[in-house]
């Protein structure tokens, strides 16, 4: 592209356009991030936050088995529904990548998206009511002389309310990953005997790894970062960190401490993400 | 073969059933909320608009709809002028740390909301302005610059590079060519990504339910009733929700994103 070839020390037509986010991401994304990680040094005296900086916070938190506890629940529990998402959605995505017109495609992943605009909280307290005891599912249920189960405040709940949140998002990454692989390479390998089944777990996931991988990294930092499912669905008992920094925000008033909880939650989506990324665009060994 | 045709039938069921799961929340909300028993299950009791009419008699709804309204037309307008700028500047401008400066737009919605939340809540208190309406707007003008971003960005990738120039040639100002050909050409894409961004601001509750004080928005007073008790009326405000936002994504759907779907495919055919 022919630019204007004039050298300005300060072009204002330029600065018009690239400053306001930096000014506004400095006051209200970066400023309170880098406020949250100072103010898990402060101290609370007498119910009120004294700026200082101190490791008691810290101490106290990473102290206790219940915060481990917590941290282990909720670092297993998003695991789990990462792997069950991923699972259920790769069929799925398979069929709408590879078996359906391009119309009923673009159809499927309109309707996926609606998801993402009806209230999350409304879609949760349908499956509290579904899942109760006297609910949709144990009613019918009844009818046929099983049950009732149990499905409310166990981790089969948890993953129902997770399921809700991630699955139509882990669907759609996978077929978009799915559809831009080369179909040709596929075929060549069943041409030369690759057994369907083979052909999907060494041509195809291959070469949609980066992809796939992209949605598991979300579908993770999803679950991971959620407390509406853990709580209503789950019962909360053990609290999975979210939850724990709300109940420390809210009722304990001890915000240094749930700052703690925060960055420990941070520093660990890092490592899972950088992780992930690594892992996704290594170039495979020639083997 | 057959073995190929029945696995090709498995797939197109399982389909469905991800489908089934996807949608049954969904459905089940909207039945729920013409039904008269306080703990629906089956069969279903009868037909009712109860619930319909006590969210309308309601005071707290009304105030929290005019507030989740507020919030969501001035974080769609702030967001969609932040996420033009950005777009703008990262389509025709390389400059140093053109890396982090994306990663500044494009990193919030990778961070948990509830983690923002909390950062939010503690600064906004620090800077004297916790409970304020407009801290929810700064707050979700963060969280939703970056999908605005996208949109137009994806947009300006469709503009042909020598159209500038040309107004340059042709003896028009930086400003002048802005207002009479980039801004024109992008306006599908900036009325689509104020649609998303309000769509988003209004069902958004982490952070809102943190930093709202007593602006209470919608979201956050379903979380305060799905929080005390069993009460139907969360379907009801619940659907009112649904047709807000799908309202306004159809109408992003119409006025860009079909658009620029059809543009790019027309543009690799050819």
């Amino acid at each position: 592209m022919t630019l204007p070839a004039k050298k300005k020390s300060f072009d204002l037509y330029a600065m018009t356009w690239r400053l306001p986010i930096i000014v506004w991401q400095l006051i209200f994304f970066v400023g309170p991030l880098l406020f949250m990680l100072a103010m898990s040094f402060f101290v609370v005296k007498n119910y009120r936050m004294v700026e200082a900086f101190e490791f008691t916070n810290w101490e106290r938190m990473l102290g206790r088995g219940y915060f481990w506890d917590s941290y282990l629940l909720t670092l297993g529990l998003a695991s789990l529904s990462t792997i069950v998402a991923m699972v259920i959605a790769f069929p799925a995505a398979y069929a709408l990548a590879f078996k359906v017109s391009d119309n009923v495609r673009r159809w499927a992943i309109f309707l996926l998206i609606i998801p993402f605009f009806t209230s999350y909280l409304v879609r949760t307290f349908a499956w509290y009511v579904i899942l109760a005891e006297s609910g949709v599912i144990n009613a019918f249920l009844g009818y046929l002389g099983l049950g009732p189960y149990t499905m409310l405040n166990t981790k089969f709940g948890t993953l129902v309310g997770y399921m809700t949140l991630t699955l139509p998002l882990v669907v759609i990454l996978q077929t978009f990953a799915l559809s831009n692989i080369d179909t040709r390479l596929v075929e060549a390998a069943q041409n030369l005997g690759c057994k369907p089944f083979a052909a999907v777990w060494r041509v195809v996931i291959p070469l949609a790894k980066t992809g796939l991988i992209i949605a598991a990294l979300f579908c993770f930092i999803l679950s991971f970062g959620d407390f509406v499912a853990p709580y209503y669905l789950g019962g909360s008992k053990p609290p999975t960190l979210p939850i724990l920094i709300i109940d420390t925000t809210k009722s304990g008033q001890q915000w240094p401490r749930a700052a703690v909880v925060a960055v420990v939650m941070m520093v660990t989506l890092f490592a899972v993400a950088y992780a992930a990324l690594t892992a996704a665009y290594r170039k495979r060994g020639r083997t | 073969m057959t073995l190929e045709r029945g696995l090709t039938w498995f797939l197109r069921a399982w389909v469905g059933v991800v489908f089934v799961f996807v949608f049954t929340p969904i459905i089940f909300s909207l039945i729920f909320s013409f039904n008269s028993q306080r703990f629906p299950t089956i069969p279903l009791g009868e037909f009712s608009t109860q619930w319909y009419e006590t969210i309308l008699a309601d005071r707290d709804v009304w105030q929290a709809a005019w507030t989740s309204i507020i919030v969501a037309v001035s974080t769609s307008i702030l967001a969609t002028f932040l996420g033009f700028c950005t777009a703008y500047s990262d389509y025709r401008y390389n400059f140093r740390f053109k890396g982090a400066y994306l990663a500044l737009i494009l990193l919030p919605p990778t961070i948990p909301l509830i983690i923002m939340a909390l950062a939010m809540l503690a600064w906004f208190s620090r800077i004297g302005a916790s409970g304020q309406v407009w801290s929810i707007i700064a707050a979700h003008t963060v969280l939703t610059a970056p999908f605005a971003m996208a949109i137009i960005r994806l947009r300006l990738s469709q503009m042909d590079d020598n159209l500038e120039a040309a107004a340059w040639n042709l003896g028009a100002s930086e400003w002048a060519t802005m207002r009479h050909v980039v801004l024109p050409f992008c306006k599908p894409a900036i009325v689509s990504a104020a649609c998303l961004c309000a769509a988003v601001s209004f069902d958004e509750f982490a952070i809102a339910w943190f930093v709202s004080g007593l602006n209470k928005t919608v979201p956050v007073v379903i979380l305060e009733i799905v929080t005390g008790n069993i009460d139907p009326q969360v379907n009801a405000i619940g659907t009112f929700v649904f047709l807000t936002s799908m309202t306004l994504v159809v109408a992003a759907q119409l006025l860009f994103i079909a658009r620029a779907a059809r543009g790019m495919k027309q543009g690799a055919e050819t």
